[in-house]
């Protein structure tokens, strides 16, 4: 399957960057959950390794097969998707207040991390099928509403994970916009975005968990409670703040290790290394992943087919996103919801769903030249 | 398509750059800002108290020594709070589940700061502890260094006691660098020379982790241990007074003439001050406060009562001065003098026929002393009385010493608001009425008569050194009538004071007794509060005296009777405890 053509035309470049990022990841997490005295080093380090080998493992797979593959199957993929997220409800585990969890052996893996993927195929596979020029109105949107939205935010708010479902919007948002979206409707959701949200207000407000409800709070306010609900983002900003023009070094953090600033490892992991590294090593980690967003966009527009553009278009939608909101996160400029940062966050599931993501990418890019063929 | 990805790219571009215009707020700009922020979360100063200063007596013996101790505390939240958990505990420290449960309620600020469940734990039990703590998560013991006096009740009054370091006492600028809840002196010369004793606290700077827990220490700085001192008193002195106040109220203070040393200064009763070394119970404070025979009173210093006929000294000092009386002056003592449509009564029913003023003295004869005083006047007694230090503290001010009261007719009408009357002379004659003086005082007098008349400021503190105030201005010759007056009072046969007599040594006093009724009855017939106040003065050896005190027995009836041997007792201690030296001196 694999010939000297593909391996020619391969995205190493992609591939590097998106591999550097994984291992600053590993590095940033084993200094985030460096030990205190008198115990155990936390083996996260160590799971983050095993799980890159397999994310590398199944990359390799997705690289591997056709992306046209997906097209014909993106409709089961989506369905079947969709099963298992209403599965997790039921076998689910439970874990920090919400169901989320498949046990799959030993371990356990979050259905809605790969539902995005076929999310992504089978919305793909639609606008593609829309034809070329077509732009979406009032039926397209109704249809890609209650097909595509609608079921699978109901599932996923019941786990219940705000942040993929906000992704979900965000992402299908973002692939309409590309695809060409009708002025007049763009500005209708604009509008009904607007006015709905008095009015469901009250609904939405009321249907959320109380820590939900204080994240928003906190990022309003964040000074209302310090060692309360503003606590997250207080200490985040101590952490980035503190580092400085140079950062105080590797291992040098103390927010982190020293436990001031909870889940370092995970949706803060920014944090630590903006601690560590300062505004330089921020810079720098921004740049790589400027590029990595930017060459996805360049794929996007040079895939040799709409479903490949599209392909191509969503993965670095949702990338660019999962990496806005976690970053303004941590920086203070956005609500905290709960995203992990792409790459660098401690999380089997997101790392493999990250770089099933660049999979799809580069098996788009490296097959671009329809000539080839 | 294009166009609309070329803008997706434009949007990712600036939303890049408003991060790192973000980033170069946080990072550069308040970068210094929240580096100080992350310090202060993670660093913290633990203060570290210093070795408190010993206080030692006149030979280096000590009073009080530092001691480990032990206490059983709990850090609240990794405390299991189920009953059965609390009930176990209990048992183990001797508390019911649910004190336990009371004071991890009201206790602690912090959640991990630990809770004393007991303090002071002997050594068995914190054996029993030790061996159990593995079922009680957060039980601990710690050590703490507590003060013991050694001599438990010895000389409370003047050592004083320890105590918490209070809210109000920490914000003032004496206790800033002062530990949070540490031990400092509460009350008498261990709160007054805190600063001295208490040394200067260490500090160790820690890093904590987010909640609290201690990971490593960053910096350090030793305690500096506090300065001891030396106090003038002689602790087998005291000792001896103390003892033999024993079951009375009152009080014993002995100088050195010759220094203004304090040698003694018992009163009477005394409390334990190691019972407040840990945080007295409310319980034992209440009854402290409570107890009818007032042991937080510093007799010594504050209770001011009519001297008796011990003043008779300054009358007869300012008599011989004045020239209103001679050392051969006589007086008919018929019992009775007649002032106004008063009759004043001698304490001699019967009276002292014709007495010069030595036998006066001796048989302490109040009609004698009514003639003196009516010669005087009251201003002329009011300035004798003063020059010999009555009517002002002696300036030990620092343990709340009260000045007593030199009557005159200014001070009448300044206070009273009314004119002298010539009787009241007689009454402050003889040393009663209005007149009122401590037992410091006392000792002062009496060591001013039996130095010559040089006046020492009597002193604690064995460092600061003699200060001589000044001269009486007394001619030698009026003191040393009264000192031989003063000798056949406890010498002469028929004398007050025959009580005190020595067979080792020459001793002079006088008596005294401070009515508490007007009523001339047998005071042994009186119920106990109802009995005069006695008095003994003394000094001794009369050929050189090295020694002069006071004895002051509330409600003890006579003083020759009741303050007299004591006064022997204390001084005999003195010249056994001295004699070697005494000799080596000469």
């Amino acid at each position: 399957m694999i010939d000297r053509r593909l391996l020619k035309n391969f995205d190493w470049i992609t591939f590097a960057l998106v591999t550097i990022v994984s291992l600053i990841g590993i590095m940033t997490i084993y200094s985030a959950t460096r030990p205190l005295p008198g115990s155990e080093h936390p083996s996260f380090y160590i799971k983050q390794v095993y799980w890159l080998g397999i994310s590398l493992l199944c990359f390799i797979l997705v690289v591997s097969i056709d992306y046209r593959w997906f097209e014909k199957f993106a409709y089961p993929l989506f369905v079947i998707g969709f099963i298992l997220l209403v599965l997790v409800l039921f076998v689910g585990k439970q874990g920090m207040g919400a169901q989320r969890w498949l046990p799959l052996g030993p371990l356990s893996f979050q259905p809605s991390e790969f539902f995005k993927i076929f999310f992504i195929i089978a919305f793909s596979k639609y606008l593609t099928n829309l034809g070329q020029g077509t732009t979406l109105g009032f039926k397209e949107i109704a249809k890609i509403s209650f097909f595509f939205l609608l079921p699978p935010i109901i599932v996923i708010l019941k786990q219940p994970h705000l942040g993929t479902a906000l992704m979900l919007v965000f992402i299908s948002l973002g692939m309409a916009m590309a695809a060409g979206i009708r002025k007049k409707f763009f500005v209708l959701i604009l509008i009904i975005g607007i006015i709905a949200v008095p009015f469901m207000g009250h609904i939405f407000w009321g249907g959320l968990k109380e820590y939900q409800k204080n994240r928003i709070v906190a990022f309003v306010e964040p000074q209302v409670d310090p060692l309360g609900i503003g606590y997250h983002i207080n200490q985040s900003k101590v952490s980035i703040g503190s580092g400085g023009f140079l950062g105080k070094g590797y291992l040098e953090g103390t927010q982190g290790s020293l436990r001031f600033l909870p889940e370092g490892h995970t949706d803060f992991i920014f944090s630590i290394f903006a601690e560590e590294w300062g505004f330089m090593g921020s810079i720098g980690l921004f740049i790589i992943y400027l590029f990595i967003f930017l060459r996805g966009l360049d794929t996007g527009r040079r895939a040799r087919d709409p479903f490949g553009s599209f392909l191509a278009l969503g993965v670095t939608i949702m990338l660019t996103f999962y990496f806005v909101i976690n970053v303004g996160m941590t920086l203070g400029m956005m609500p905290i919801v709960g995203l992990p940062l792409p790459f660098m966050s401690y999380g089997g599931t997101a790392l493999l769903s990250d770089f099933i993501a660049v999979g799809i990418l580069i098996n788009v890019r490296t097959r671009r030249f329809a000539l080839f063929y | 398509m294009e166009k609309r990805i070329k803008l997706g790219a434009y949007i990712i571009l600036i939303v890049f750059a408003i991060f790192i215009l973000r980033l170069w707020q946080l990072q550069v700009i308040k970068g210094r800002e929240y580096r100080e922020l992350a310090e202060q979360n993670r660093l913290r100063v633990v203060k570290i108290p210093a070795a408190r200063g010993i206080i030692y007596d006149r030979n280096g013996v000590p009073f009080v020594r530092n001691v480990p101790s032990f206490d059983v505390s709990v850090i609240r939240e990794y405390l299991p709070k189920d009953r059965e958990t609390l009930s176990a505990l209990g048992k183990l420290i001797g508390l019911s589940g649910d004190e336990i449960q009371d004071r991890l309620r009201k206790a602690a600020v912090y959640p991990y700061e630990p809770v004393k469940l007991k303090i002071a734990v002997p050594w068995q039990e914190v054996a029993k502890v030790e061996v159990r703590k593995v079922d009680f998560p957060g039980l601990q013991v710690d050590v703490e260094v507590s003060r013991e006096y050694i001599n438990g009740t010895l000389a409370s009054h003047i050592i004083g006691h320890l105590g918490r370091l209070t809210p109000e006492q920490s914000k003032k600028p004496d206790y800033k660098d002062v530990p949070h809840r540490a031990l400092i002196g509460q009350w008498g010369l261990e709160m007054i020379y805190d600063k001295v004793l208490r040394g200067t606290a260490g500090g160790k700077l820690i890093e904590v982790d987010a909640i609290g827990r201690e990971i490593k220490v960053v910096g350090m700085e030793e305690p500096v241990k506090g300065d001891d001192i030396t106090l003038t008193l002689d602790i087998t002195l005291q000792k001896t007074a103390e003892e033999a106040l024993k079951s009375e109220a009152g009080a014993i203070v002995a100088l050195d003439p010759n220094t203004g040393e304090i040698l003694t200064l018992a009163s009477s009763p005394p409390f334990n001050p190691n019972l407040f070394s840990r945080g007295i119970e409310p319980r034992e404070w209440v009854k402290l406060l409570n107890d009818p025979q007032k042991p937080l009173l510093n007799r010594a210093l504050q209770s001011q009562y009519p001297p008796g006929s011990t003043f008779k000294i300054i009358t007869a000092i300012a008599g011989l001065e004045e020239g209103v009386i001679t050392r051969n002056t006589e007086v008919n003592c018929t019992g009775v003098i007649a002032m106004g449509k008063r009759g004043f009564r001698c304490w001699k029913p019967g009276g002292h026929g014709t007495v010069s003023l030595h036998r006066a003295i001796v048989e302490s004869c109040d009609i004698y002393f009514y003639e003196v005083g009516k010669r005087l006047g009251i201003d002329k007694i009011a300035e004798y009385a003063e020059r010999f230090g009555l009517g002002k503290p002696v300036g030990l001010e620092f343990l709340n010493e009260k000045s007593g009261i030199v009557p005159s007719t200014q001070w009448k009408l300044k206070t009273r608001k009314e004119q002298w009357f010539q009787g009241e002379t007689l009454s402050v004659a003889i040393g009663q009425g209005y007149i009122s003086t401590t037992p410091i005082q006392m000792a002062l007098l009496t060591s001013i008569v039996a130095n010559g008349g040089k006046i020492y400021k009597p002193h604690l503190i064995k460092d600061s050194g003699v200060e001589f105030v000044g001269n009486s201005k007394v001619n030698a010759g009026s003191l040393d009538t009264v000192r031989n007056g003063l000798q056949g009072v406890v010498g002469e046969a028929g004398g007050t004071g025959g009580r005190a007599r020595s067979s080792l040594l020459h001793i002079g006093g006088k008596t005294g007794t401070a009515q508490v009724v007007s009523i001339r009855k047998q005071s042994h017939a009186l119920p106990k509060k109802l009995r005069d106040h006695a008095w003994f003065v003394a000094f001794a050896p009369v050929e050189d005296p090295q020694i002069a005190l006071s004895v002051f027995v509330e409600h003890g009836g006579h003083g020759g009777a009741a303050a007299a041997p004591i006064a022997k007792k204390v001084i005999e201690a003195f010249y056994e405890n001295n004699k070697l030296q005494m000799i080596n001196d000469k």
